[in-house]
């Protein structure tokens, strides 16, 4: 199939992120790409978890985390998890429309998450745990804004997409590029979970 | 090659290139320059050792220079040759016309390349590092200067070069293999490469992690490894080893599948025990994730620890073990040909079998304790790593210099080389056992007299020398036959089993005119003993899709260098936060360009690969 | 299970794929619903005094991995054809993270 080529429903293929050679290795790549991010990201938890006691007399896990900000924090997150399946769900329908806005909707609770964040990570510079306090602030701050760095290129990369192609709707060319950036998007939920379960919830548990 | 004019100066041509034949040639060449520099850098230990208290190099420059011999040669040297040769020959190998991602190929030779620049640029901007290849993290967050920092963020860039490398080799072999190539059919070297590409992705991983967490503790006031502030020394020594041990096996996997393509095509007989080769080749990178700590077993850990590490460490001779015999199975009863591959090859076998050995030795915990931190160990790792990597690309860039440049490399002179060498490689480190045995401990500017040190040292300062010589005569034969080597033909060798014989010397740029039909392990000799000229195609011939060459992977590697400089010089110049700034942003306005501008790639049309093939014929 | 036909064959029945891609999403809808069951169940289980550490860490840490399991499967479609490869990387990587982590929390400090 010619990459370029103008179609329509029915001559847009099942699986179009996979119907060109190019596509298929973009698939293949993001997965291995993935399995490495997964090793990365064990070992800043790995260190979070070694370091996680050490406050040099700043304030502790427990005394800081607010667990209502961290809950919305992670509904945010995953629904927009759902939504770019929607949006995926709506690639596959050969519906650019619907496919973008559903992105959309990712991205502004994308956003929202990264906003909380930001949020979150100020009150604790005003309550004294900055990142050079001591080891659990270098660590917490490294696991947890490397997962928000995260999220904020995802997000600068969705809506690269989207107005990119905005003028061209759906085509071979593209269709492994939005794939490829929602399998990004659902990863970045998958270290969450770990994230939300290992940094906050033992934070408060011990 | 396409007979349409490409109106591209040299230079303009290989900074822009994506195609992995011309990849493989800059890896070679920077590759090479690294060696060179690696190779004086331990000239200079060893005219310094020569004698005891000797004053040619001491103190902090001394450790300077063994710090980056070591960092040098492994991470610019062995590695990118290593490159080279996975470059050159795995995407021939299986019958395919570039990788899966050449841009991202490119991009991994630029961003290892300005690495390279950027950690060598601190022997003229203060000093270089000076806590060791392995840089702990007690002693690197206290080196004063730069050194460390050079360190820290030139292997960093270095590293998401490899880590792009790793990634485009697994998605080619898994995705790209011509009609009739299952994974059972691909050459060893190939498969080799597999196995190194998915050590590559999950080892470099960690590296990165630590590398962050030493640029965070020295230029951000992070407390991940100092103490102080409650972090924990260790932590660095774990991310270290969890990389660094596979490391090792990355370097050696590709030397273990270069001999097997050597031995077999030298002994005129297929590779014995196929299976068996493959199947030890993903155990070993399968174990080799599992002994880091055996670094380590002086550390504290306790005795549980050291106890699984070791056993785990002795495992993997297993299956090295099994590859020892297939090669010597697969020599016996052959039709032997001593060319200078086959020397290379021959020697491997016990050079490397004695740093096996050894490192048997070394991996029995309590023994250990003994021989850590002295010259055992750096015997033990030389003759694993000179009688096993060295040894694999010298016979590589012998074997498979007619597939990239067309001309042979000069039979004599290469033997030459090949004996001074294996002369100079044996005569400097095998001493070493015994010195260290006797008690020198490594890592050390001097030593005091009377300690019976003198001659062991002595006589391994002279073996350096010989394989200088030996340098220096591999130099004269690559510039003798560039200017006036014999021309190589496709089958170069004339008894090549691989499809990488079966197209013309050098390839042209398509590889392929129609992609071959595979039909067996050996695929080209499997066409020439039912007596055809050439292979078997798979496709018609047609227009050949090829991808646009780039010069964005050099301006995104040149983004990170700028920056690099910026973020370490921040606290003491007021340009340093600006000009970091700005070289993040020319990286990421290059990759944003990447992604905006559609890249189609071009056609060779079919007449033109008439053409370019008939030339070939003539 | 769903949208296994990539045959790039035009005449597949658009109908047919339309229904096979509405099935597959409400599995996602159900999925998410669950993923949410369990992220509740989690908060919960760390708010409830009455519950040891003991009992608590083990568990969530167990929530945390059947919801990344969703993710996997349904969300990123882990077990749909052709993702073997995949799998196996993703579960090497697995295994290198889970040694990394196994490591730190026993032989760091002593």
């Amino acid at each position: 199939m010619h990459v370029e080529e103008k179609l329509t429903a029915e001559t847009f293929p099942a699986s179009p992120e996979k119907a060109t050679l190019e596509g298929k290795n973009k698939f293949l790549g993001f997965w291995l790409f993935l399995g490495g991010e997964t090793v990365l990201f064990a070992s800043l938890f790995a260190t979070y978890l070694a370091l996680r006691d050490k406050t040099a007399g700043g304030p502790s896990a427990e005394e800081l985390f607010r667990m209502p900000l961290v809950f919305v924090a992670t509904m945010l997150l995953l629904t927009s998890s759902l939504t770019s399946v929607y949006a995926i769900y709506h690639m596959k329908n050969f519906d650019f429309k619907k496919m973008q806005l559903w992105f959309g909707v990712t991205v502004l609770l994308g956003a929202g998450f990264l906003g909380l964040e930001i949020f979150e990570f100020n009150e604790y510079v005003r309550e004294g745990h900055v990142f050079t306090k001591s080891a659990f602030a270098s660590s917490f701050y490294t696991l947890v804004g490397t997962h928000g760095a995260h999220v904020a290129f995802g997000l600068l990369w969705i809506v690269t997409l989207m107005i990119r192609n905005a003028k061209r709707g759906l085509n071979l060319y593209n269709a492994p590029k939005f794939y490829v950036a929602s399998l990004y998007w659902h990863f970045i939920d998958v270290v969450w979970v770990f994230i939300f379960t290992v940094v906050y919830l033992m934070g408060m548990v011990g | 090659m396409s007979t349409v004019a490409r109106k591209k100066s040299l230079i303009w041509d290989y900074l822009t290139t994506v195609d992995h034949k011309k990849i493989a040639i800059l890896y070679l060449i920077a590759g090479g320059f690294f060696f060179l520099v690696g190779g004086l850098e331990a000239l200079f230990i060893r005219i310094q050792l020569a004698k005891p208290n000797n004053d040619f190099l001491v103190g902090g420059l001394y450790n300077q220079v063994l710090t980056m011999h070591g960092t040098t040669m492994i991470f610019l040297a062995a590695m990118p040759l290593v490159f080279a040769m996975m470059n050159a020959v795995v995407p021939i190998q299986i019958g395919a016309r570039d990788v899966a991602f050449p841009f991202l190929n490119a991009l991994g030779f630029w961003l290892f390349f300005f690495g390279g620049v950027f950690l060598n640029l601190s022997w003229f901007l203060g000093g270089a590092p000076d806590a060791g290849w392995t840089s702990y993290a007690s002693l690197s967050l206290e080196s004063p200067g730069h050194g460390i920092d050079f360190y820290v963020l030139g292997l960093q860039i270095s590293g998401f070069g490899t880590l792009i490398g790793g990634i485009n080799f697994l998605v080619t072999i898994i995705n790209m293999r011509a009609p009739g190539m299952t994974y059972m059919r691909m050459p060893m070297f190939t498969w080799a490469t597999f196995v190194t590409s998915a050590l590559i992705l999950f080892a470099f991983p960690p590296l990165t992690v630590g590398l962050i967490f030493m640029m965070m503790d020295r230029l951000f006031g992070g407390n991940f490894y100092n103490p102080a502030g409650g972090g924990n020394t260790i932590i660095w020594e774990h991310l270290f080893w969890i990389f660094g041990h596979p490391e090792v096996y990355i370097l050696v996997l590709p030397a273990f599948g270069i001999f097997s393509e050597i031995f077999a095509t030298f002994s005129k007989k297929r590779l014995f025990g196929y299976s068996s080769m493959v199947f030890a080749t993903v155990l070993i990178g399968f174990l080799g994730f599992m002994v880091w700590a055996h670094h380590m077993f002086t550390v504290g850990m306790g005795p549980i620890a050291n106890a699984i590490f070791a056993v785990a460490t002795m495992a993997i001779a297993v299956p090295t073990g099994i590859k020892i015999f297939n090669w010597l199975f697969t020599m016996w009863g052959g039709n032997i040909r001593f060319t200078t591959p086959m020397l290379y090859a021959v020697a491997f076998i016990p050079s490397f079998v004695m740093g096996g050995v050894t490192g048997v030795m070394n991996a029995a915990a309590a023994a250990d304790y003994q021989y850590h931190d002295s010259y055992f160990v750096v015997a033990h790792f030389h003759y694993v790593i000179v009688g096993g990597v060295v040894f694999a690309l010298l016979a590589g860039a012998h074997y498979w210099w007619p597939k990239m440049f067309g001309k042979m490399l000069n039979e004599t002179l290469g033997k030459i080389t090949f004996w001074l060498f294996f002369t100079g490689f044996h005569l400097t480190f095998f001493i070493q056992h015994f010195l260290g045995l006797m008690g020198m401990p490594r890592r050390v500017f001097t030593y005091l007299p009377g300690q019976g040190f003198e001659t062991g040292n002595l006589i391994s300062t002279v073996g350096a020398f010989f394989m200088a010589a030996a340098t220096i005569v591999l130099l004269v034969n690559v510039v003798i036959t560039t200017a006036k080597g014999q021309k190589a033909e496709a089958d170069a060798w004339g008894d090549g089993r691989t499809l990488e014989w079966a197209v013309a010397s050098p390839p042209p740029e398509y590889n392929f005119a129609q992609t071959p039909l595979v039909r067996g392990l050996d695929a080209f000799w499997i066409e020439k003993m039912e007596g055809k000229k050439g292979l078997t195609p798979a496709e018609p011939l047609g227009d050949i899709h090829m991808p646009n060459s780039s010069i964005l992977p050099f301006v995104i590697s040149l983004g990170l260098f700028i920056a690099a400089f910026g973020f370490m010089y921040r606290t003491e110049h007021s340009w340093g936060l600006a000009v970091g700034i700005i070289g993040l942003l020319i990286t990421l306005g290059s990759m944003f360009l990447r992604s905006v501008i559609d890249d189609h790639g071009f056609h060779i049309h079919k007449e033109e690969v008439l053409e370019a093939e008939k030339g070939v014929k003539a | 299970m769903a949208n296994q036909t990539n045959t790039g064959n035009p005449n597949v029945d658009l109908a047919y794929r339309r229904k096979k891609n509405a099935e597959e999403m409400k599995h996602q809808v159900i999925s998410f619903v669950l993923m949410i069951a369990l992220t509740l169940v989690a908060f919960f289980a760390v708010g409830y005094d009455q519950f040891s550490h003991w009992f608590s860490v083990p568990f969530i840490l167990l929530l945390a991995v059947v919801q990344v399991a969703f993710q996997l499967y349904y969300f990123m479609h882990m077990s749909h054809k052709g993702h073997e490869l995949p799998s196996l990387f993703l579960y090497g990587g697995v295994l290198v993270a889970f040694l990394t982590v196994w490591a730190f929390m026993t032989v760091v400090w002593w």
